[in-house]
């Protein structure tokens, strides 16, 4: 069955079970490998995509349930203003270690920062407490959600 | 280097690439690091020069996380004097008759490159001077160099190194050892803070992972094995599984009984993951468990109780005279303390790609130990060694899993089966905590006998962990050079080894994780009992500066580093003023020595309702003259912090059924949130030792100052782990 949806701002189509989970599809079907397998259940966040601006966890999302509507990755995070600023933060705080679930706790910080601009610690603390980090880079992501939203304004 | 083993190289040296530019392949003797118990070898490092006066460094050691992509190529690119900027780095593949070791773990990479890589670049860079200094008839001595540039100050010349490619491209290397390495004041590379050369790529979410291999007519495949590790397979429904949607192959694959290489399992190749892993839910399989079913925790447990309760069977170390001593006691402390078996949990579950083809296998492995990969591959599948290519992928996560290497061995057993068609098998989250080499259980019976000065006199530790006859598990051994018995003249070590079907293996700070807490935990029992704080006791079973023997083939520990981390942990963490903390919160000490690091740490927590927050971290280090990277270093200490944090709080522990492990996910098998995240300090002592890793040594410490702190706070021992206050 033909799936439509927006991926990044543009318009894809693919034929697979509705069933299959968003993650695959979009890293079998839709060549984008940047979103990543942990636990397949929920509860690491390293699959974590926007839909239609918020976070959701695309190893429980089937992926014909985003018909119509329109789905963020990390490939295309950065065109959004916050999601720019926090990869700007990310690369000169070096937040990642080994790296693998850094596409997840960009997305979910960018989620974040999107609904809260200016986000203290309690508020870090409970939109990313999804996020696993098994190498615990936790100290360096709260640094770089408040130097990301600290450089609201600032030109590109 | 003697002309001899230049000569067996066939690329030594420079030689001029098409299209312009040069490539150095620099061949360095790396001395043999006592623990790897390697023969001496040659290093090969290779330095590209693009035009543009841009270089590409080569990057040989596996990215776990742990930096070595980004900080052995920084010691090059140091002595090759070029500006960071000007560099990028490409991975290596696997080969260790080109590159030396390049294996991840035991925190040994530093100690082992830090010499060799420099070696290398100054190589590199000599060559460059000869060069020019030859076009420019001046004397050798003369030319200096800074950012890629050859310099002549007498002359006011200066050239690119790209535009020295044609007389470099003559010259033989000269001999790395007779050549002068920097003055550390001058460095500008080493000792600053480098993010990771990946890191935009990981931001951007470029495909670099094991996970992202992408081949063309690749099948995807899910291995199931029996949950029982080590069970034989019987039978199953393979033709119903066979004609599901999707499914391409479904194979069963026999293996040779040994967990470390590979076990009887059914595997099922399909266009995707999920149809592979879909039409696992309808395959059913018969296993024979019968010889791993009567394996449980309780069993362990009870059997442990009874050990601990007779003379053990065996003396791991006798030093002194134990008995006399006891006997001649003014008070013994004893005390009993435990831990569960652990998983790794690496984020990135275990897998690997792999294509047979023609004889050869190409493998695609995210692995820390790659050659020996290619060992139990050729030995399991009867390929010659140099039959197997094995391209190295960034990790996403090692902690001392992917030292094992049965997920390379079952990729390659599965791609066997299907010539010509690449095959990546993946594990599902529970494929990755059943299939584990965990962290092995132990129990321990402590005492220590004091003097009527509070002086310790003795110490006894009767130990059940895990093994066969007198041979512990991996991971699971008791060192008798291990703190405190290395400080105290009579000592009784003694063992009891239980059997287990479950594999074990090295997880972060392997041994040390377990015995930094229950040993460092028990001191402060003994310190207590003494009528003195913990960092006291420890400075006096220190004693005076000097080098005590390793175990067997490890470093020497120094008691003075010793004192000099504890005494600045103690000024760092104003731990003379923790009796002014308000009633439920505390402070507790610990310090280990592991990787031949020294570390002393102090946790702050509050205790409330029987739930332990921690506030605050402070960790004092010595690793040696030279922090490599301050960035990395302090990513490595907060990340081991916070590992050791959750071992003890999160909830960890895997526990067995009938043979089976019982945690599937990270559910039950926690790790630490951000939410758990104290305030880190970290400091480093720098003492004039060569500079060692910092993977493992600041975990051990952390584990038995957080349980020293909730007894501070709330007057309880914490003897076993996870913590339960309930
Ligand atoms: S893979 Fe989706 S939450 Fe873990
Ligand atoms: S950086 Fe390794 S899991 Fe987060």
């Amino acid at each position: 069955m033909a799936i439509r949806f927006t991926v990044n701002g543009a318009a894809r189509e693919i034929d697979v079970d509705p069933e299959k989970p968003l993650l695959w599809a979009l890293r079998e079907d839709l060549g984008l490998p940047g979103t990543k397998f942990g636990c397949g259940a929920g509860l690491c966040g390293a699959c974590t995509v926007h839909l239609d601006g918020a976070a959701i966890r695309a190893c429980l999302t089937p992926v014909g349930s985003v018909e119509g509507q329109s789905i963020t990755t990390i490939e295309g995070v950065a065109a959004l203003d916050a999601g720019r600023r926090v990869g700007e933060a990310w690369h000169t705080l070096d937040v990642p270690q080994c790296g693998y679930c850094q596409a997840g706790q960009i997305m979910s910080a960018v989620a974040l920062l999107t609904e809260v601009p200016d986000p203290d610690d309690a508020a870090i603390d409970a939109a990313m407490a999804g996020n696993l980090c098994r190498c615990s880079t936790y100290v360096r992501i709260r640094a770089g959600i408040k130097a990301a939203a600290k450089s609201r304004g600032a030109a590109a | 280097m003697t002309a001899a083993m230049l000569s067996r190289r066939r690329f030594v040296g420079a030689s001029l690439l098409a299209g312009g530019g040069l490539m150095f392949e620099l061949a360095v003797p790396i001395a043999a690091h006592a623990a790897d118990g390697a023969e001496p070898r040659l290093l090969t490092a290779f330095i590209r020069v693009l035009p543009g006066n841009r270089f590409v460094i080569g990057g040989k050691n596996a990215e776990i996380g742990q930096g070595a992509k980004t900080s052995l190529p920084m010691m090059i690119a140091e002595e090759f004097d070029v500006d960071w900027d000007q560099v990028t780095v490409e991975q290596t593949h696997a080969d260790q008759s080109l590159f030396g070791a390049q294996s991840a773990g035991g925190s040994r990479t530093t100690a082992r490159e830090w010499l060799p890589m420099r070696q290398a670049g100054a190589a590199a860079r000599q060559m460059l001077v000869m060069a020019a200094a030859r076009k420019w008839n001046v004397p050798e001595d003369g030319p200096t160099t800074a950012s890629g540039m050859v310099k002549d100050r007498r002359s006011g010349r200066s050239i690119a190194y790209v535009d020295l490619a044609p007389e470099a491209a003559m010259l033989t290397p000269p001999d790395p050892s007779a050549l002068k390495l920097k003055d550390p004041a001058q460095y500008r590379i080493i000792g600053k803070p480098i993010p990771g050369v990946d890191t935009p790529a990981i931001v951007a979410g470029k495909p670099l992972f094991g996970i992202d291999v992408a081949q063309p007519g690749l099948l995807h495949a899910v291995l199931e094995t029996c949950p029982a590790v080590g069970g034989r397979f019987k039978s199953a429904n393979l033709d119903t599984v066979r004609a599901l949607p999707g499914v391409r192959h479904v194979l069963t694959i026999t293996g040779n009984g040994e967990a470390e290489s590979l076990l009887d399992g059914v595997a099922i190749l399909a266009e995707s993951f999920w149809a592979a892993n879909k039409a696992r839910e309808s395959l059913e399989v018969a296993w024979d468990d019968s010889a791993q079913a009567g394996f449980s925790t309780e069993s362990y447990a009870a059997q442990a109780a009874t050990a601990l309760g007779a003379k053990a069977a065996s003396e791991v170390l006798r030093k002194g005279e134990p008995d006399a001593a006891f006997a001649a006691a003014a008070r013994t402390v004893e005390a009993r303390y435990d831990y569960p078996f652990l998983a790794h949990g690496t984020l990135e579950p275990q897998n690997c790609t792999a294509l047979f083809k023609d004889g050869a296998l190409e493998i695609w492995a995210p692995t820390q130990n790659p050659e020996n990969g290619r060992g139990l591959v050729a030995k399991a599948l009867g390929i010659a060694p140099e039959k197997i290519r094995i391209n190295l992928t960034r990790i996403g996560g090692g902690f001392g899993r992917r030292l094992m290497n049965d997920y390379m061995v079952q990729a390659a057993a599965i791609a066997a089966k299907v010539p010509g068609t690449p095959v990546k098998l993946l594990y599902t989250r529970q494929d990755d905590f059943r299939r584990d080499f965990y962290r092995p259980a132990g129990w321990h019976a402590f005492a220590a006998a004091l003097d009527g000065e509070g002086k310790v006199t003795a110490f006894r530790d009767h130990f059940v962990g895990f093994g066969t006859g007198e041979a512990p598990v991996r991971a699971g051994e008791l060192p008798g050079a291990m703190v405190p018995a290395n400080l105290v003249d009579a000592v009784l070590l003694e063992q009891d080894l239980l059997a287990t079907n479950l594999p074990t293996g090295w997880l972060r700070a392997p041994g040390s994780n377990a015995l930094g807490f229950v040993s460092q935990a028990f001191l402060d029992e003994v310190a207590e009992a003494a009528g003195k704080d913990l960092p006291s006791l420890m400075l006096d079973l220190l004693g005076s500066p000097r080098a005590l023997a390793g175990e067997g083939r490890g470093p020497a520990f120094h008691t003075g580093r010793a004192r000099g981390v504890i005494e600045k942990v103690v000024a760092m963490a104003d731990w003379q003023g923790r009796g002014k903390l308000p009633k439920g919160r505390g402070k507790g000490f610990g310090f280990y020595f592991s990787h031949a690091g020294y570390f002393a740490e102090v946790v702050e927590v509050s205790v409330a309702d029987g739930q332990v927050k921690v506030h605050e971290v402070w960790a004092a280090g010595d690793v040696g003259s030279q922090i490599v990277n301050p960035l990395n270093a302090l990513h490595q200490v907060q990340g081991s912090v916070i590992e050791g944090l959750g071992q003890a709080l999160a909830g960890q522990k895997i526990t067995q059924v009938a043979g089976v492990v019982e945690q599937a996910n990270f559910d039950t098998h926690p790790f630490q949130r951000i939410d758990a995240t104290p305030k880190i300090n970290v400091e480093f002592v720098i003492t004039d030792n060569p500079p060692t890793g910092l993977g493992e040594p600041a975990l051990p410490p952390v584990i038995p100052a957080l349980v020293n702190a909730i007894h501070a706070a709330t007057g309880k021992r914490v003897r076993s782990l996870p913590v339960d206050l309930a």
